[in-house]
């Protein structure tokens, strides 16, 4: 069983190389995300870094959102998913290597990228720790839940705005606690309540949401 | 335990025919009791020491808003019940309840900012209450447009209920989150819980209310599925008939 | 890859008795966007049998096969596997089955290998000498390692059917098989679908093209007698 669960990551790791272009447009996104807010709110400092957790979250969160529109697409329309659903590997654990491998890439890129575009937002140094350590507890969380809304649309021929219709609501608790975390790093104040908050979530969507993105993909395939 | 009832309840026929005896109680009730809570409520109950006449809308506000929560946790029931019985009932309850929670979600918001302008100067604040509400309101908007936007009927069912039931596991985080992000942001607002104790001249208005409400929101409910019901079942025979007496009485 | 332990017959007083087909379906009714496609649509399948669903477009047949490979939900009525609901038996229909659908799970970025590599480890992982002798059963040796969506439409077709070659799943349900095969790999194919059920194997498949080499229990279900 575990020998599938590294099989798939390898796989996918395989499947992501040969299409590089899939891992570095979310970063892309993300970096433009963040040049547009000096450009829309001015370039004052002060002000760009009582915002900036707040702006570094949004625009991971959306990065991480639109990286996951075509998580599933390619495996619906080839017939992959069907191979998957009819296998006798639980098909939970097949998502969440799926699931895991695209956030190895694509998520860890963007935890690495953040602390850059952070100081340029004018965030202390001293606050990079806690946003690393967010983005990498939170993250994942976002990963999985943008998955589930991927399941559930991979049928439709144009998802198109839904993928983030279904699932920015449910990314409101990590948001809070995430931009939370950073913003009382930036005020001087301990975080690690934030983090603890964060690090319980991350467990909960790992252990419950791979159920219910399998529990998705069938009803996709089996329409 | 006898569960012939529950299986009974697969069957759409049974269930139309159940439902139109029940149907005219619950309309019946649900009228009576909003006419008295709202005439009570609204020019008997003494006015509130602090906010004179304006309170009184909450007579309105706290019953929707109190349906509008818990009908979001009857759609996950009902996805769940019909993931995992198959019960094409609950697949119906789901579709058609999802529009009225998103109603009585938004009746709740607009009361509240209604009700906020004379009690905090403003029409929206981001009090912790009213922002878990705009997020219910999001998440009821996801599972409708995600109905609309699946063509095959079974699938929209099924893929609304896997996301009623992650988005109702979500929502005690969503309302702590939200409630704790309110507290560290504007420590001692007026909040709309914490009232004072409620003298029983009050709240007796407000139970009949809630009552009414509910009332209102099981015969809505109700009408929604018969019809759902019969477009169904079209092609069968009593289906026929029936759609047949009803044209034929209009 | 004989496989005497499927036959799900028993001897009485000497005479085989079947007890119950391998897989079977009870009344099933198959309903798609507010259209009956069929219904109460009976079939068996023990051991050795070949059945080929025919019909004109749009009559179910793909829905029928995804139905029995457990993909999909029946209207009404079941399927029912060594006599027992499907439901609940999810893993072991997937120990028996090998499903190869219209779009057959390869991948164009992968080889020819890496694809096969993976499709059988999802039921038993297979050696690299194996997958090389089963591409080279299809006519593909020299192709391992070249990227699957620089081959044409026949040869990918043929990466799918190795999987033939390679797992010994009982019951094999395909959804057009022939298609974009040329004469050739339709000859060998319907010669290794015979072989298949000579062993003791099971095939269902769905094809408009007509069956040359046939095994002796071959039978095919017409959908339009069932159509509603």
């Amino acid at each position: 069983m575990s020998s599938v669960f590294a099989l798939l990551l390898a796989r996918e790791s395989r499947l992501l190389f040969r299409r590089p272009a899939e891992l570095v447009n979310p970063l892309v996104f993300f970096a433009i995300v963040i040049a547009l807010f000096p450009l829309a709110v001015g370039p004052e400092s002060q002000l760009l870094q009582t915002l900036s957790p707040g702006l570094i979250w949004v625009a991971a969160l959306l990065a991480v959102l639109l990286s996951l529109d075509g998580l599933f697409r390619s495996d619906f329309e080839d017939g992959s998913l069907e191979q998957w659903v009819v296998a006798p590997q639980p098909l939970p654990l097949l998502v969440l290597a799926k699931v895991l491998a695209h956030w190895l890439f694509s998520g860890l890129a963007l935890v690495l990228l953040a602390p850059l575009l952070a100081l340029m937002l004018g965030l202390p140094a001293r606050c990079l720790p806690v946003l690393l350590l967010s983005l990498l507890l939170g993250t994942p969380i976002l990963s999985l839940l943008g998955a589930v809304g991927a399941a559930l649309i991979v049928g439709l021929k144009r998802g198109g705005l839904l993928l983030p219709l279904l699932i920015l609501p449910l990314y409101i608790p990590v948001l809070i606690l995430g931009s939370g975390a950073l913003q009382a790093a930036l005020q001087g104040l301990p975080a690690t309540g934030h983090l603890l908050w964060l690090a319980s979530l991350a467990m909960l969507a790992v252990t419950l949401l791979p159920f219910a993105i399998a529990a998705g993909l069938s009803i996709s395939v089996g329409e | 335990m006898n569960w012939t009832w529950f299986h009974k309840l697969g069957s759409p026929k049974w269930f139309y025919e159940i439902s139109g005896r029940w149907l005219p109680w619950f309309a019946v009730a649900a009228a009576l009791l909003l006419g008295v809570g709202l005439v009570w409520g609204l020019a008997f109950a003494p006015p509130d020491y602090q906010q004179g006449n304006s309170f009184r809308i909450i007579y309105i506000h706290v019953p929707v808003a109190f349906l509008a929560q818990s009908c979001y946790v009857l759609l996950a029931v009902a996805g769940l019940v019909g993931l995992v019985w198959r019960m094409k009932l609950a697949d119906i309850a789901l579709q058609c309840a999802a529009p009225i929670g998103a109603w009585m979600t938004f009746i709740a918001l607009v009361t509240g900012a209604i009700w906020g302008k004379p009690t905090w100067g403003t029409w929206w604040i981001w009090d912790a209450r009213l922002t878990s509400m705009l997020i219910l309101l999001f998440l009821y908007f996801g599972i409708i447009a995600l109905g609309q936007a699946i063509a095959n009927r079974d699938s929209a069912a099924k893929a609304c209920a896997v996301l009623a039931i992650v988005g109702v596991v979500n929502i005690p985080i969503i309302k702590y989150s939200v409630e704790w992000w309110n507290s560290l942001h504007q420590p001692a607002t007026f909040t709309l819980t914490e009232k004072p104790a409620m003298p029983m001249e009050m709240w007796l208005p407000m139970l009949v209310m809630v009552l009414g409400i509910y009332c209102f929101f099981a015969a809505v409910l109700l009408l929604r599925m018969r019809l759902e019901v019969l477009r169904r079942e079209a092609r069968s025979s009593w289906a026929k008939s029936e759609i047949k007496a009803l044209v034929g009485a209009a | 890859m004989p496989r005497s332990d499927r036959y799900c017959r028993v001897e009485v007083d000497g005479k085989p008795i079947v007890t119950s087909p391998f897989l079977e379906a009870l009344a099933l009714a198959c309903e798609r966007d507010w259209r009956m496609l069929f219904e109460r649509l009976d079939l068996a399948l023990v051991p050795g049998d070949m059945l080929q669903v025919v019909g004109p477009n749009g009559s179910g047949k793909t829905s029928l096969l995804r139905l029995l490979a457990g993909l999909m939900q029946p209207t009404a009525g079941e399927v029912r596997l060594q006599g027992r609901s499907l439901r609940g038996q999810r893993a072991e229909l997937a120990r028996n089955l090998l499903w190869i659908g219209h779009a057959a799970g390869i991948k164009g970025l992968l080889t020819a290998e890496e694809n096969l590599a993976w499709l059988c480890a999802l039921h038993r992982p297979a050696g690299r000498e194996a997958i090389w002798q089963a591409l080279a059963a299809v006519g593909l040796r020299g192709f391992e390692d070249v990227p699957c969506h620089t081959l044409s439409a026949g040869q990918q077709r043929r990466v799918a059917l190795a999987r033939l070659h390679l797992e010994a799943a009982p019951l094999w349900i395909l959804d057009e098989p022939f298609t974009a095969l040329d004469r050739q790999g339709v000859a060998q194919l319907e010669r290794h679908l015979q072989g298949h059920c000579e062993r003791g194997g099971m095939v269902v498949l769905t094809t408009h093209h007509r069956l040359e080499i046939r095994p002796a229990t071959f039978r095919e279900l017409d959908l339009e007698r069932h159509a509603a």
